[in-house]
């Protein structure tokens, strides 16, 4: 089999891709391992509308499994700041329905699908990759130019190409979920809450859908005492208020990339989305990211392919587009969080004191110097500050 | 070798990500420690669920 672009993986990133690609007029063909695109879901849903918006990109209404206005952020305390706001506009996605409606638009624009359909291992002649792959029918292999690493967390296309994609578990959240019906929690906002004893270095969240919820957490190994599934537990036996009557319709789990060290571009290779590490390094969130890196991608994809050229050198203009974008904020986001992973709850509560809802969105946009200012007049905090978040 | 324990494991993949030596693969809900096992328990200490056992753990 020959096609101009495979895309290994039919998550919100390959999709994206296929249909930018199929939209440009070139032969893609998307493999996706699992036999259903969509589940089992590794995420908690949330988007903010903003970011879809600005990519162009309504969702299918039946793609929305919650509307929300805002959030609201719990010290350990319970002491809250709200976050509110047109910028924190946002849906619980439901992310079975909107891979599938991702993968459907493709499909409109001429991408060709194969699932249960796994990519096993690729070598290179020439100018041509030769992708091994198992699909139902038996193996075989697809020669192409281009190949797109849209594999998410468990990527090997990169490792196939020599690049060194692995995470690093000090920067690497060990991520546990309930989907739950029956959760007493305003529907209309996410509900997020710090503290070493709720979810050390990370923090534990209520994402309300319309019949259900998705309650999770995402911790940091260095900084637990047990395992995530262990705190999460813990979280619902903690709350009974929200959860005296609340029972799981599902649980999902899943490793979140919250650092970004790994290069993005090999000899026809290209990776985007988690298999890149591209993931909000303070809140974890990765769609709006992966469907960023999605159109960059294809951007340079295209005119590469049109040129005939697909080297490393050319596929890096992707790589600087985003670098261009992200690269600085991504910095400073990786310090913010290294800054937070030294707080310990008492910091948290002087946080929720001296910070607004829009001085917590400023911090998740990269904007941290005026955090230093505030924290003046809260001297425990201050060396902290200084330490980690000034050059 | 680490082992899994199926009635444990989500199938998440997140392991898979965390492997130094490419040693494990989830094929669908199957995952799969591969002879390439160095027993470093990187994986074992990121299982959310405690789906994954080394050696010299007791
Ligand atoms: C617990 C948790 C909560 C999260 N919550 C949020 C949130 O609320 N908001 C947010 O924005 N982000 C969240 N994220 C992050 C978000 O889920 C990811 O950033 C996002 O899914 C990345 O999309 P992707 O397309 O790059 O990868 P994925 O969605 O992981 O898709 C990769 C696809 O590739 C397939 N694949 C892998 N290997 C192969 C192969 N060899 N052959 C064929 N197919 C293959 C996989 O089966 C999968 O379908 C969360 C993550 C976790 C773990």
């Amino acid at each position: 089999m020959k096609v101009d672009c495979l895309i290994v993986g039919a998550g919100p990133a390959g999709s994206l891709m296929a249909r930018e690609m199929a939209r440009q007029g070139h032969e893609v063909l998307v493999v996706e391992k699992k036999q259903e695109i969509g589940p089992p879901k590794r995420c908690a849903e949330g988007v903010t509308k903003h970011w879809l918006d600005d990519f162009g990109i309504t969702p299918h209404p039946q793609c929305i499994g919650g509307r929300i206005e805002g959030a609201a952020l719990y010290a350990p305390s319970g002491k809250k700041v709200m976050m509110e706001g047109p910028q924190m506009e946002g849906y619980v996605l439901e992310r079975k329905v909107f891979e599938k409606w991702l993968a459907s638009e493709a499909i409109k624009e001429g991408a060709r699908y194969m699932v249960k359909t796994q990519a096993l291992g690729m070598e290179r002649s020439g100018d041509i990759w030769h992708v091994h792959i198992r699909t139902i029918e038996g193996e075989d292999v697809v020669d192409t130019p281009l190949v797109i690493g849209a594999d998410g967390v468990e990527s090997k296309v990169g490792r196939w190409a020599g690049l060194a994609t692995v995470n690093k578990i000090t920067d690497y959240h060990s991520g546990i979920q309930f989907e739950m019906a029956g959760v007493n929690a305003d529907a209309r906002y996410i509900h997020l809450f710090f503290g070493r004893e709720v979810a050390p270095l990370g923090y534990a969240w209520i994402f309300p859908k319309a019949f259900s919820a998705n309650v999770g957490l995402g911790i940091l190994e260095k900084g637990a005492k047990m395992r995530a599934y262990d705190y999460l537990i813990k979280f619902i036996k903690d709350n009974p208020e929200m959860f005296a009557r609340a029972q799981p319709i599902e649980i999902n789990a899943g490793g979140v990339p919250v650092a970004h060290f790994t290069e993005m571009v090999a000899e026809g290779v290209m990776l985007i989305g988690d298999a890149a590490q591209l993931v909000n390094p303070i809140h974890g969130g990765g769609i709006t990211r992966a469907m960023h890196s999605s159109l960059m991608a294809a951007e340079v994809a295209g005119e590469a392919l049109k040129k005939g050229d697909v080297s490393k050198d050319m596929l890096a203009g992707y790589e600087k587009m985003w670098a261009d974008e992200y690269g600085e904020r991504t910095r400073k986001l990786m310090k913010l969080r290294y800054f937070l992973e030294k707080l310990e709850d008492k910091d948290f509560e002087l946080f929720a004191d001296i910070l607004q809802g829009e001085d917590i969105y400023a911090l998740t946009q990269s904007k941290i110097g005026f955090l230093v200012k505030k924290v003046v007049t809260k001297p425990a905090l201050l060396g902290l500050a200084k330490k980690y978040l000034l050059d | 070798m680490v082992r899994v324990v199926r009635d444990k494991c989500c199938y998440c993949g997140g392991c898979v990500g965390l492997c130094p030596v490419d040693a494990i693969t989830l094929y669908e809900t199957h995952l799969e420690i591969g002879a390439a096992c160095i027993n470093c328990g990187i994986c074992v200490k990121f299982c959310p669920v405690g789906a994954l056992e080394g050696d010299h753990e007791g």
